[in-house]
């Protein structure tokens, strides 16, 4: 019964949607109020119906209910109540069900609290979303319907993977959602400035809260996902360059580049065609990320044919979306006002350059995805892979300019500086950070300066975003608590985000560099070393979990004179019959021992476990360091200028347009 | 160790994972130089992983035939080449410059370079276009207060 109510509740919201993407945007055009206020009304109505929908499957998974053939494919009795529950969201179809429903949330905090915006986008933008939402409920009815059911019913389902069963693997998922269904937000703000011909820095300060709520779930799943992959995967390593953590990180770059323009166009008007093309480029990327990966196409260009139906349904949703938005931005983009004009050394400039860096940046990710397809297509007697190694070559020397820049830029003023003024103001941080590299080349050597740079990169961008609250603290007339205490809620965020990027590529630069392995067999009672850190084997036994029998062993770790215990274990889930590694890591500030054990082999002194001992300096600060960004995003969303939605009481304190530091 | 505890080793290891013990070189310059070259390598039956990542049957195979060609003395180079004959440009992770992968290499580059040279001339452009170069008109101010309501 619950299974037709989802289903139920699912056509239902497909018609309100069907709806909403026709009534309000006709509102918008022909002016009638009552037609753009149904799309406020339809919008909550959707959210209702897909959280509905969402509910049943989720409750059909928690009651283990097999006669649903989802809940059969990707459950199992022996399985933990919370990872029944995350099930549901582990899969194709349940995992499409999720995507609609953040999408419908979405549409409805744009109906909830877009008050403050033109009526008349704020109808357009809710039709866009739910042409969007039509397309995708479309394609999970259609073609992955979550709730079909299975006859003969199974007494038992089959396993959630158990790489899944994790707690990382809980929120991994809903959270890159979050982000990538995010940027639908703002391409329909794209769109709808697009059908009205305008784009204002009115409209860029609607959409920045938009963007931001997108961009930092988003970062926090990248984060998320790294650490996951660093723990799970038994091997210490946090990014592997794979197609999959490609499709997250392109979204990231161009909405990061999108988060920098939409300043612009809100401060000063200028910009306006270049972010709404990047609101629509953010989006398409997410589409593509999530579904072309998905697909399998990046594999082999054939796996298409395993469920060609599918296929063909999402390419035709990249492509309608990305060509109706380029044609419509081709279009009306030269009547859009090009806004102030700015010198070559200003603020916007710098802002312009980010956005050409992070621009490149995503081509090096997109390109090295890509490439080994589209060669399979037009070269196929050459076939190439593209693998960490060209990424490392190529995107260091694009991104290493970027981030000295995030230091100058905020230095910079507005429509126009100048290069004697902003000399002065670098003199003595440059200065530092000379003798910051000097100091760590000495320490590292010649052969490792690379690593003296990228820590001194990591320097340098903390030091600038401490700069930026010691320049805003000191103001014009000197250092004064009222100027701490008024400190813009956006000003806080660019400190955190920013020195956030330093911590990371502090610890990338660490990892890179000073990381020592040691892999070998192993007995109770002996002892190795890999790089600082000495591990010694104290036993190994059986265990038996909830749904896994794993084998464990004891490691005492010293380094630096202290001792403590690890734990290591390989893990066989017993229906499914695959392994995990739970790998044991003694966590601190300076770094993470890590000792992963692997299978039993021989050597010259016998029988042993092979054990893999890590050494990863800073690593953690690589996770730190998205965890800050993620934070100042949130910051700045909390900045007063964007609280949408908040009462309209008239309140005389403080100055209304905040100064954009 | 216990014979249960051998029994459930014996089950688990079935997947080798990545280098093992067994397959290293005693010389540790030789291990260090087969490691960094098995880094360049891919798996060539997985999905996006190098030899020295990889576990499966065929990436120990290849890590063993680097090892096997450079106890014989070859050098890095020679190794690598010896693997692309065999294998062809597949196997490398890092393609080849060549005429069919330049769009790959210069691309990123090239974008950049386009959109400094399209900011340039943007800038250029200029006076002309808009003569008011201020950020916002009071009439514009008040506007915007009007729709984006009160900021405190």
């Amino acid at each position: 019964m619950l299974a037709e109510i989802g289903h139920f509740a699912l056509i239902l919201s497909l018609l309100v949607a069907l709806a909403q993407s026709v009534l309000p945007m006709l509102g918008a055009i022909r002016g009638d109020a009552a037609l753009m206020a149904f799309g406020r009304s339809a919008a909550g109505l959707q959210a209702l119906l897909i959280g509905l929908s969402f509910a049943c499957l989720m409750t059909l998974f928690g009651q283990a209910d097999f006669s649903v053939a989802l809940v059969a494919n990707h459950s199992a009795l022996s399985q933990p109540l919370p990872y029944r529950l995350a099930a549901t969201w582990g899969n194709h179809e349940g995992s499409m069900l999720l995507w609609v429903l953040v999408l419908s949330i979405y549409g409805a905090g744009i109906a909830r609290f877009g008050d403050n915006l033109r009526a008349t986008l704020q109808a357009r933008i809710l039709s866009v979303q739910a042409m969007i939402s039509v397309a995708f409920l479309a394609f999970a009815l259609f073609t992955s319907n979550p709730f079909a059911r299975l006859f003969p019913v199974p007494l038992d389902g089959a396993e959630l993977n158990p790489l899944l069963q994790d707690p990382g693997l809980v929120f991994h998922p809903p959270l890159l959602y979050l982000g990538y269904v995010g940027f639908s937000v703002t391409f329909s703000f794209a769109v709808a400035a697009l059908l009205e011909g305008r784009a204002d820095p009115a409209w860029a300060r609607w959409m920045r809260p938009w963007v931001l709520a997108a961009w930092v779930p988003l970062t926090c799943g990248i984060t998320l996902g790294s650490f996951w992959a660093y723990y799970e995967l038994g091997w210490g390593g946090w990014w592997f360059w794979d197609p999959v953590e490609n499709a997250s990180f392109m979204p990231w770059l161009i909405g990061t580049a999108l988060l920098h323009s939409a300043i612009v166009t809100e401060k000063r008007g200028s910009l306006a065609g270049w972010t709404i093309l990047l609101a629509i480029l953010a989006f398409s990327l997410s589409l593509i990320g999530t579904f072309l990966v998905r697909s399998g196409i990046l594999t082999s260009v054939h796996a298409f044919a395993v469920d060609p139906k599918r296929g063909v349904f999402i390419l035709a949703m990249i492509i309608g979306a990305t060509g109706t938005a380029l044609t419509l931005f081709a279009a009306k983009a030269p009547m859009l006002r090009s806004g102030a004009l700015f010198g070559s050394v200003s603020r916007e400039s710098g802002l312009t350059f980010n956005n050409l860096l992070l621009m490149a940046l995503t081509a090096v990710v997109f390109l090295g995805t890509f490439y080994p397809v589209i060669m399979e297509a037009v070269a196929p007697t050459n076939k190439i892979s593209v693998g960490p190694p060209y990424y490392n070559l190529v995107f260091a020397p694009l991104a290493a300019p970027l981030l000295i820049l995030v230091t100058i830029g905020p230095m910079l003023a507005w429509k126009r500086d100048d290069l004697g003024a902003l000399a002065r103001k670098l003199l003595l941080p440059v200065a530092i950070i000379a003798v910051v590299l000097a100091g760590l080349a000495l320490w590292t050597g010649l052969a490792k300066l690379s690593a003296a740079l990228g820590l001194a990169l990591g320097a340098w961008l903390i030091m600038g975003a401490v700069l930026v609250l010691v320049r805003r603290w000191r103001g014009a007339g000197g250092f004064s608590w009222r100027l701490v205490r008024t400190t813009p809620a956006a000003t806080i965020g660019l400190v955190l985000a920013h020195a956030g990027l330093g911590f990371t590529t502090a610890g990338i630069a660490a990892m890179s560099a000073f990381s020592a392995e040691k892999i070998l067999v192993m007995r109770p009672g002996e002892t190795a070393a890999a790089g600082p850190v000495s591990v010694t084997m104290t036993g190994a036994e059986e265990v038996e979990g909830a749904n896994y029998r794993a084998l464990r062993a004891h490691f005492s770790v010293r380094q630096n004179g202290s001792t403590h215990g690890l734990v290591s274990e390989r893990r066989l889930y017993t229906v499914s019959g695959s392994q995990t590694t739970e790998a044991g890591i003694g966590v601190s500030v300076l770094g993470n021992q890590y000792v992963a054990i692997g299978d039993v082999q021989q050597d010259a002194r016998g029988q042993g476990l092979v054990v893999r001992i890590y050494w990863h300096p800073l690593v953690g600060w690589i996770w730190f360091g998205g965890l800050l960004m993620a934070m100042g995003g949130a910051a700045s969303l909390s900045d007063r200028r964007f609280r949408i939605g908040a009462p309209q009481v008239r309140t005389p304190l403080a100055p209304n347009l905040v100064p954009a530091e | 160790m216990k014979r249960a505890f051998l029994a459930l080793a014996l089950m688990l290891a079935t997947p080798a994972a990545a280098v093992l013990p067994d397959e290293m070189l005693p010389d540790a310059a030789q291990e260090a130089r087969a490691r960094a070259i098995s880094k360049d390598l891919r798996c060539v039956v997985c999905q996006n992983q190098s030899i020295d990542d990889s576990d499966a049957p065929l990436a120990r195979d290849l890590r063993l035939l680097v090892r096997e060609q450079i106890a014989k003395g070859k050098s890095d180079a020679d190794v690598r080449d010896y693997v692309v004959q065999r294998y062809g440009n597949f196997v490398l992770l890092k393609p080849p410059v060549e005429g069919d992968t330049l769009l790959l290499w210069a691309g990123p580059f090239a974008i950049l370079l386009l959109g400094a040279a399209g900011l340039i001339a943007w800038q250029r452009r200029a006076p002309v276009a808009t003569p008011d170069s201020a950020p916002l008109s009071e009439a514009e101010r008040a506007e915007l207060d009007r729709l984006a309501g009160p900021h405190n």
